[in-house]
């Protein structure tokens, strides 16, 4: 073990560490709206958007993150749209987490119960106003302690953006390993910094789900 | 773009799918063996053992399957592990699989109903014999779908074998389309070929489960 090679690396791993975590939320970001509309085309929507909501979630779970992330990566040029790796890596990791955001979204909505709805109905409220006032708030509850493991899953899937050169956490680590050949420190470095971020973030989903728990 | 080039490619696309089947059966079973064992040992009243346990199983959950594969391949030999390219990748899935078959196996043990297990040692059953008959298959009943699942997951991080040059078939599908040029339409052949192969296990794995619980559900 070289420790000053850590100290050296450490600046620009933190650095590249913040660069991981405001793509995921991006991604994070992106997916909740995808995933959103997709699961309320399939629980509300007609038969065909129901469909098409089933062939995505199927596709995007389907198909391996890297495979995704290179198919939008090489997709856009191929259509004559150029856009920079970093918008292809947060649209791919956006899309993938899409499909599993919309899954959770339903798991949750499902497990609102039926007859508040058919109460509200009964007493006269539109259906607008019922998704607004009784079924979001209640599903998006529900649904925090996923999403918040949804969010650690991406967090830990964003290492593969590396692939297509954007300097995040994985591929700074990756560069430091390559010029000082002391791939073990700089390796494990990388490896702590992501168990932080993960343990941080489930410690927050902890607080969360402990606060909606008491009500 | 060219169909032939398929035909072409043919051999190296099969050997790459080969490599990949390899990866992913070893590499899971590695994952099943070792994570049954964490699971088991951490039962044991021993909370050390317990801790160390839970550590291995956050530490490897924690961080992403990319460094883990780095930290072996690259890291390695600067603690004398030397591996080629493809052992590294069945030991890193095992790895990673190993602590999150060790978590189903743990939530498996905790769901059978503690009466079967008093109502058997009432009966005389011994602690072993308890294992083999009650414990042990009620649990592997109610994992079947955790099981699945979490191969499909390993049968897609197989594809990222592929950067540290194991020859399975993302690897070989990339020096195809570097050779060719026809980068898109490879790449999209990938996802096609990946989407079929998980349900294809998906669906495999759904009539497993109907199977193993029909005695539950008294639908066979």
């Amino acid at each position: 073990m070289k420790w000053s090679v850590i100290f050296d690396a450490l600046p620009y791993l933190l650095e590249a560490a913040g660069t991981t975590l405001w793509v995921s939320l991006l991604g994070m970001a992106l997916g909740q709206v995808l995933g959103a509309t997709i699961c309320i085309g399939r629980v509300a929507g007609g038969r065909t958007l129901a469909r098409f909501g089933a062939l995505y979630v199927s596709f995007f779970r389907g198909v391996p993150l890297l495979v995704l992330l290179l198919l939008v990566y090489y997709l856009l040029p191929f259509i004559g749209i150029d856009v920079p790796p970093l918008v292809a890596a947060i649209g791919a990791l956006g899309m993938s987490s899409a499909a599993y955001v919309s899954e959770i979204f339903r798991g949750a909505l499902y497990a609102v119960p039926r007859g508040q709805a058919e109460a509200a109905a009964a007493l006269g409220f539109p259906a607008t106003a019922i998704w607004r006032r009784i079924l979001l708030p209640q599903a998006l509850r529900i649904s925090l302690p996923a999403l918040i493991n949804e969010l650690i899953l991406l967090l830990k899937a964003s290492s593969l953006i590396s692939v297509v050169g954007v300097a995040e956490l994985t591929r700074t680590g990756h560069s430091f390993a390559a010029a000082t050949y002391r791939q073990m420190e700089i390796y494990l470095t990388v490896a702590c910094i992501y168990l932080i971020m993960n343990l941080a973030l489930a410690a927050m989903g902890g607080l969360v789900e402990r606060r909606l728990a008491r009500g | 773009m060219d169909w032939a080039l398929y035909l072409h490619y043919g051999p190296s696309l099969a050997s790459g799918f080969l490599v990949t089947l390899l990866c992913w059966f070893a590499g899971g079973a590695v994952g099943i063996v070792l994570g049954f064992v964490v699971a088991v040992l951490a039962r044991l009243p021993s909370p050390p053992l317990r801790w160390l346990l839970r550590g291995y199983v956050e530490a490897v959950r924690g961080t992403p399957f990319l460094v883990q594969l780095y930290l072996l391949y690259d890291g390695g030999p600067a603690i004398g592990l030397r591996l080629e390219a493809t052992q590294t990748g069945i030991v890193a899935l095992g790895i990673y699989g190993s602590a999150y078959f060790a978590e189903i196996f743990r939530g498996g043990f905790n769901a059978v109903p503690r009466g079967q297990v008093e109502a058997a040692s009432s009966l005389g059953m011994t602690p072993p014999a308890i294992m083999r008959r009650i414990r042990l298959p009620v649990m592997l009943v109610a994992i079947v779908p955790a099981l699945t699942n979490m191969m499909i997951i390993l049968s897609k991080e197989t594809v990222v074998l592929s950067i540290i040059t194991v020859p399975e078939l993302m690897y070989q599908m990339q020096s195809m389309a570097a050779e060719t040029f026809a980068t898109f339409e490879t790449i999209l052949a990938m996802a096609l070929l990946y989407w079929l192969m998980v349900e294809l296990v998906a669906r495999l794995g759904r009539s497993v489960e109907r199977r193993v619980t029909a005695f539950m559900t008294g639908v066979a």
